[in-house]
């Protein structure tokens, strides 16, 4: 099954390039360490689910390119050519001249009825091009305007236009202290509505990978390239062809729909934490070695004490106590608890990897049996050139506290009314920013009382 | 995208003469193919003169002439004569030009009431005609002077007309504020009753002051006539050289601190014409640093005022950067934001600067500086890949600072000197359309300002409370 992607705005442009950039180098590369059979038909899933080939010429990425200004999808076009390996289609993008002036309502209000009809049109072609169509897996940031406004328009146009097709949203969370003043409002009015379209929000903080550039990647001036490419490495490990769960000798069919599955079995929660281990440069990865053992060791506390990188784990932090009848509003407030967990494992002796501590019914809510919280996936075929990897995508408390925070400081500017006439004058309301508040409240009482 | 300046009045066509020259400057040295490009169509257009001055215009392939894109308005000649007769003279083409001979007589009613009335079909229509060239226009820029006649009253009329023609392009406006030595003694007048057209139809003024300027040309020629620096610097970087012609002809007096706005305007411009990580437009400039409606005044800096000749830059060197945009002698107007109340800020850096660079000034400098307590995280950042010439990289700070206001309440005192005494009064009385009402409608309206800005002030340093959130039923 084929995955169409569409990149939104200047972060979703710029993300998407360093995704199917990711994905293709990981295939064209020698470092499989598996059998050449094994190695074949990883290519070939991945081929399929992100490329569409064409006789004698490069492949295709199955995407749909969309900005409201021209500068950053002319440059993926070019970059993406210019590798020689694999390009974007010439007629698969959509943009106009003057931007969203970060301004979610322009986005959201103007420039998606405007242009529905054109972007549509965009992928419904990309759609009929998929032999048997996964899904939609959509970039963007919550801080602008077009990924943010324009996004969550084109998010509903889906879902309409595809009632049975599963979306899957990738949101960059900005840095905390601004890349734009109103990214509070914009996130709120972005999460808010993808909540009621989505299938799930696959979720990335800018400030949590530029730690891991600046401390696992050691990298000295950061850039935005830097930190597009570690997200897409984490990307990759999620998205590139697994064996389901059940075993069975194919790549899974159904990367999108196998997700959304295991990780979220309730509507209200749906927002999605990834985390990855090992990151490091590459020039220190011959010089290092991996033990699945330590790998998941390190990856579960990550898990329950809410790390974002595998330097600086609390070791302190426990799951509670089996058997003694403890409340669960009793729970030592920094331990993570998890509604479902995805555990996605590449490379050396993948299959003798014993995952117990993972399905520990200390970890989960209660409302599901661990078997059914915990999955996991498997390949042989390692990822990236590192020669063991495991990704975590996780339906836990890991957003809460970032959420919580947006929320907090996008209220406190609402009480004073500063921007408001920005988003009135496109044709947001007060009464809309209210209702917006509501359901993220909501969502977050909802994280806070599992 | 598209920008299109008006320079009005002496003052505006000064500033506008070195703005032009500047921004052929930086683009021929972007561009070494000689296309026209995304980036030159911002400001310019690409005219096919083969026969004749009045030839189709070329949308893509190389450059055949270059047109600026642009109004030059005058109600004297000499400035704009002298444009047309120096190196800029094939750029700009009579139907850009609108002049009178008489001028304005340093009266604010004569270049509004009467040029403007006079003038407003003649406006419109040149207007449209430039607006029709362009695929999609974005900003306006006035360029004016606030103390005299025509840049002040005939400049804000133009001001009222954008806003009417063309509601939905934004209308940015650079002001130069007469400073209390200047020599026009109504220029308090003609500043306070312009004030009101700006704080009514524009959507973000960026105030200048003479004496700045005047400070950071003083500044430069200090540094390079000690000797210690001066043999390093690399003459091309100044933020007040001239390109060109400087070498030929002497240096109008303003010059100097003229190309110091100019270079202003092309940073502001920068991340739309250019590519970066992470781009800002005039639109967001717009979004994130206006709060409320009229509270549209934006304090800028500009640094570095020169490189030195030395070519690898340490980081030390570039924290430098940041920090001086935050000092009081590189604003330019004569405030000191460090110790006022930030409302927002915004950061345009260009050049091989990347996002941690950024973060790290950020997080260093935040700590010494006052933000409101609704946007204590108020910082909007923009990266662009192309540097000025002459510069690795350079910043422009823009600040919604409450340090603009004593310059307001200095003008307010200064208009009420005159008012009082109702000195000169009839000289404006007198022109078909004035009365007293709009005298002290100007100073409401000035005075509105200031206390808004009062009350922000009262809430600096005063104890935070957030407001609480909402509750759901569980």
């Amino acid at each position: 099954m084929s995955i169409v992607t569409v990149q939104l705005g200047q972060c979703g442009n710029q993300i998407g390039h360093e995704v199917f950039s990711a994905l293709y180098s990981d295939i064209r590369g020698t470092h499989g360490l598996c059998s050449k059979n094994e190695n074949q038909s990883y290519q070939d899933s991945c081929k399929e689910r992100f490329f569409c080939e064409e006789e004698s010429a490069v492949p295709v990425a199955r995407a749909v390119l969309v900005d409201m200004e021209p500068k950053v999808i002319s440059q993926a076009l070019s970059m993406a050519a210019s590798s020689g390996h694999w390009r974007y289609s010439s007629h698969s993008h959509f943009c106009q001249k003057q931007g969203s002036g970060n301004n979610w309502a322009n986005g959201y209000c103007v420039h998606g009825p405007r242009h529905k009809e054109a972007i549509m049109n965009l992928v419904q072609k990309e759609a009929e091009r998929c032999d048997r169509l996964g899904g939609f897996f959509t970039i963007m940031s919550m801080a602008g305007g077009t990924g943010s406004g324009l996004g969550a328009f084109v998010t509903q146009c889906l879902r309409d236009a595809f009632p049975t097709s599963f979306i899957l949203n990738h949101i960059i969370w900005p840095y905390g202290t601004g890349e734009v003043i109103v990214q509070n409002y914009n996130s709120v009015l972005t999460l808010s509505h993808l909540y009621h379209s989505s299938d799930a929000l696959l979720v990335h903080e800018n400030d949590v990978i530029h730690k891991i550039c600046a401390q696992l990647m050691n990298i000295k001036q950061i850039s935005f390239r830097d930190v597009n490419q570690v997200i897409a490495h984490q990307l990759g490990s999620v998205f590139q062809p697994t064996h389901p769960a059940g075993g069975g000798s194919g790549y899974s069919r159904n990367p999108l729909g196998d997700l959304m599955e295991t990780l979220v079995p309730h509507p209200e929660f749906r927002m999605l934490g990834l985390r990855n281990i090992p990151q490091m440069p590459e020039s220190s990865l011959p010089y290092s070695t991996f033990s699945w053992p330590g790998l998941l060791k390190h990856l579960r506390q990550m898990l329950i004490a809410n790390a974002q990188m595998e330097e600086g784990i609390d070791w302190q932090v426990r799951p509670p106590q089996p058997g003694s009848s403890i409340p669960s509003t009793n729970k030592p407030l920094h331990f993570n608890t998890s509604i479902a967990n995805l555990l996605i494992l590449r490379g050396k002796d993948v299959h003798s990897v014993d995952l117990g501590s993972f399905q520990d019914p200390s970890l989960y809510t209660s409302w599901l049996n661990p078997q059914d919280a915990f999955n996991a996936w498997k390949t042989p075929r390692a990822f990236n050139k590192y020669e063991k990897s495991a990704a975590l995508v996780s339906n836990s408390q890991f957003l809460l506290k970032p959420l919580d925070s947006i929320v907090g400081k996008a209220w406190n500017m609402f009480a004073s009314k500063a921007y408001l006439h920005q988003y009135t004058k496109f044709g947001i309301q007060e009464e809309d920013f209210l209702d917006c508040f509501t359901t993220l409240e909501q969502v977050i009482s909802s994280y806070t009382n599992l | 995208v598209v920008s299109l300046p008006f320079a009005v009045g002496q003052c505006g066509n000064q500033v506008g003469c070195r703005f032009w020259d500047l921004a052929l400057r930086e683009h021929a040295a972007v561009n070494k193919k000689g296309i026209y490009d995304e980036a030159l169509s911002s400001f310019f257009r690409n005219v096919d003169t083969r026969s004749g001055d009045n030839g189709p215009d070329i949308y893509k392939g190389k450059i055949c002439s270059l047109k600026a894109r642009a109004l030059l308005i005058d109600m004297e000649e000499g400035v704009v004569n002298e444009i047309l007769q120096g190196p800029l003279r094939d750029v700009f083409d009579s139907k850009q030009l609108i002049t009178d001979v008489s001028g304005s007589g340093n009266n604010w009613a004569v270049g509004h009431k009467i040029y403007g009335c006079q003038y407003r079909e003649n406006i419109v229509e040149k207007l449209r005609k430039t607006a029709e060239h362009c695929d999609c226009l974005q900003c306006f820029f006035i360029i004016h002077s606030m103390g005299g006649g025509t840049g002040s009253g005939l400049g804000t009329f133009v001001l009222n007309l954008l806003e009417e023609e063309f509601p939905e392009v934004y209308r940015f406006v650079t002001s130069v504020y007469p400073s209390g030595e200047d020599d026009v003694i109504t220029s308090p007048y003609n500043s306070v009753l312009a004030m009101k057209e700006l704080n009514e139809h524009a959507d973000c003024v960026l105030p200048i002051e003479n004496e700045s300027l005047f400070e950071i040309v003083n500044k430069i020629h200090q540094m390079i006539n000690s000797g210690k620096l001066g043999s390093t610097v690399k003459q091309n970087s100044l933020v007040t050289w001239s390109a060109g012609s400087a070498k030929t002809l002497p240096e109008k007096p303003f010059d100097a601190m003229n190309n110091i706005i100019a270079n202003l305007l092309l940073n502001l411009t920068s991340s739309a014409r250019f590519e970066g990580s992470l781009n800002m437009d005039l639109n967001e400039i717009s979004m994130n640093l206006v709060p409320f409606p009229r509270l549209h005044y934006l304090v800028s800096s500009l640094t570095p005022l020169y490189t030195l000749a030395d070519v690898n830059v340490p980081s030390r060197r570039l924290d430098q950067m940041f920090s001086d945009a935050f000092s009081r002698d590189h604003q330019l107007i004569q405030a000191d934001p460090k110790h006022s109340l930030y409302l927002a800020c915004a950061l345009l850096v260009r050049g091989n600067v990347q996002v941690s660079d950024l973060r790290r000034n950020i997080e260093r400098l935040k700590p010494s500086l006052h933000f409101v307590s609704w946007n204590q995280e108020g910082w909007k950042t923009g990266l662009c890949s192309v540097p000025p010439v002459g510069h690795s990289h350079s910043l422009l700070a823009l600040a919604n600072n409450t340090c603009v206001k004593p310059t307001f309440i200095e003008l307010k005192d200064r208009f009420m000197k005159l008012y009082k005494k109702k000195a000169h009064l009839h000289h404006y009385l007198q022109i078909d359309g004035m009365e007293q009402s709009c005298f002290s409608e100007a100073i409401a309206s000035l005075s509105d300002l200031i206390e808004e800005y009062n009350e922000l002030d009262a809430t600096k340093g005063g104890p935070r409370i957030d407001p609480s959130r909402l509750k759901i039923a569980v």
